[in-house]
């Protein structure tokens, strides 16, 4: 229930901060951090995969509906989420962990989880991004801008998450 | 049963997966415009290039058709062109005067075709009996004398130039009463040769060649060119001097053909006397 109530927490704000500021967050056109997607990364290991393409689904709709991009955004969220699982399978052992250990920055420590963020940011925003476009000869110009994209976004990624690293461990 | 959904549980990941991003998908394409544009219409690009590619070679296929069809087409708008048509407008410059009878008339005439290098060059003009022009009128250019017409049909006649073998034109010196035949020597279409003056002539360097106004031909006067040089042929008393005609042949577009309205008097006593003499 507490995880729930997080969670849902943690949708809001995140798209709430994604529609109203990141998306003026535009540099040189090149650069739109989609922080977004840590909504999904922070999802608890157990979630069932129906939940998790769902949730990944309804966020990425959420954001479409927003900014009028109807599915874009949802086709690379279950994309996203597809990687997620695959991700989690060959990298973690889940019997080495107690009971519910969350994929955070605070429990699976930096180097994990920074691979973690990196492969999933950038195979979100490349799908993104081209399936934005549209065109297949149009990836190698797009390519630059799913770099930057996802460096930025990685880098807010690692910002929110020390905030919670803060708190975590004042507790 | 039990195993088709132990089946699908197990790799429920990949099915969901498979589920969410076809609905996506269809979402993407369903309701954003360029997506379903690049996504239904066989301008995709990769087609297309297809398309291009086939199209290509069956432009090349059809080259010799295409030709065809385009040469035909040539042949249509170019009998539509201006040029093509004769230009049968003729302005004869004449002054109608009550007191002094005009003697000479100039019909004005385009070139149509001309010979330079020959040994023999003829002019080709688009006037004709038509605009009344006879054979044997004179024809003058911008500059000066060009020829002699030579044959004449209802609407071309051909000159007969300064540069041919047969054509003498009695021209003489401007200032001095001597004259005698222009000849063309065959090499160079500047130069022509002025024979038959006497050598007792103190020739001046640039001095004028005019015709002589003898003859029905052309009116006494018409510059022809100007001396080049001279000299004594062979120790003969007569001088052979070269002439630089003022005409350029090359640069030749229009001309003017002169009408000697007295030249058929002229000519006819001319003729008595050759008969008064036989008899």
């Amino acid at each position: 229930m507490n995880k729930f109530i997080i969670n849902t927490l943690r949708f809001l704000i995140l798209v709430f901060i994604q529609i109203f500021l990141l998306k003026n967050m535009v540099i040189y056109n090149l650069n739109v951090p989609y922080l977004y997607v840590l909504f999904i990364l922070l999802l608890p290991f157990e979630t069932p995969n129906w939940l998790l393409f769902f949730l990944a689904f309804l966020i990425g709709i959420t954001i479409d509906v927003f900014n009028d991009t109807l599915g874009l955004h949802a086709t690379a969220c279950s994309i996203l989420a597809l990687v997620r699982i695959l991700f989690i399978s060959i990298t973690v052992q889940k019997d080495n962990y107690d009971s519910d250990p969350e994929p955070s920055l605070s429990i699976m420590g930096f180097r994990w989880f920074f691979f973690y963020a990196l492969i999933l940011t950038l195979i979100h925003h490349f799908f993104l991004l081209n399936f934005e476009v549209f065109k297949f000869s149009e990836i190698p110009s797009t390519l630059s801008r799913v770099l930057l994209s996802s460096i930025f976004t990685v880098i807010l990624i690692f910002v929110s998450e020390l905030l919670f690293y803060r708190k975590k461990q004042r507790k | 049963m039990l195993n088709l959904w132990r089946f699908f549980s197990r790799f429920s990941a990949f099915f969901l997966f498979i589920i969410y991003f076809t609905t996506s998908i269809i979402l993407l394409v369903r309701n954003n415009d360029f997506q379903r544009a690049s996504t239904f219409n066989s301008s995709n690009q990769y087609i297309g290039s297809i398309y291009q590619k086939v199209s290509d070679i069956n432009k090349y296929l059809h080259l010799s058709v295409v030709n065809d069809s385009l040469a035909k087409e040539n042949v249509t708008l170019r009998n539509q062109l201006k040029s093509s048509f004769f230009d049968d407008s003729v302005v004869i410059k004449a002054v109608n005067d009550t007191i002094n009878r005009t003697q000479y008339e100039y019909i004005v005439g385009e070139v149509v075709n001309k010979s330079i290098t020959s040994r023999n060059n003829y002019i080709t003009i688009n006037r004709g009996s038509r605009h009344g022009i006879k054979k044997g009128m004179g024809v003058i250019g911008p500059n000066g004398v060009v020829g002699i017409v030579w044959n004449v049909s209802d609407d071309f006649s051909s000159i007969q130039s300064i540069l041919h073998e047969d054509t003498r034109i009695t021209s003489s010196i401007e200032g001095t009463p001597y004259f005698g035949p222009l000849i063309w020597e065959g090499d160079d279409p500047e130069i022509v040769t002025l024979t038959d003056i006497p050598n007792q002539l103190n020739l001046k360097p640039n001095a004028k060649v005019v015709t002589s106004g003898y003859g029905v031909i052309f009116p006494k006067g018409i510059l022809i060119g100007t001396v080049l040089k001279s000299g004594v042929k062979g120790g003969g008393s007569f001088l052979d001097i070269s002439v630089k005609l003022s005409t350029s042949f090359y640069a030749l577009q229009y001309v003017y053909v002169i009408k000697n309205n007295f030249a058929t008097e002229q000519q006819i006593l001319e003729v008595q006397n050759k008969k008064s003499v036989n008899e």
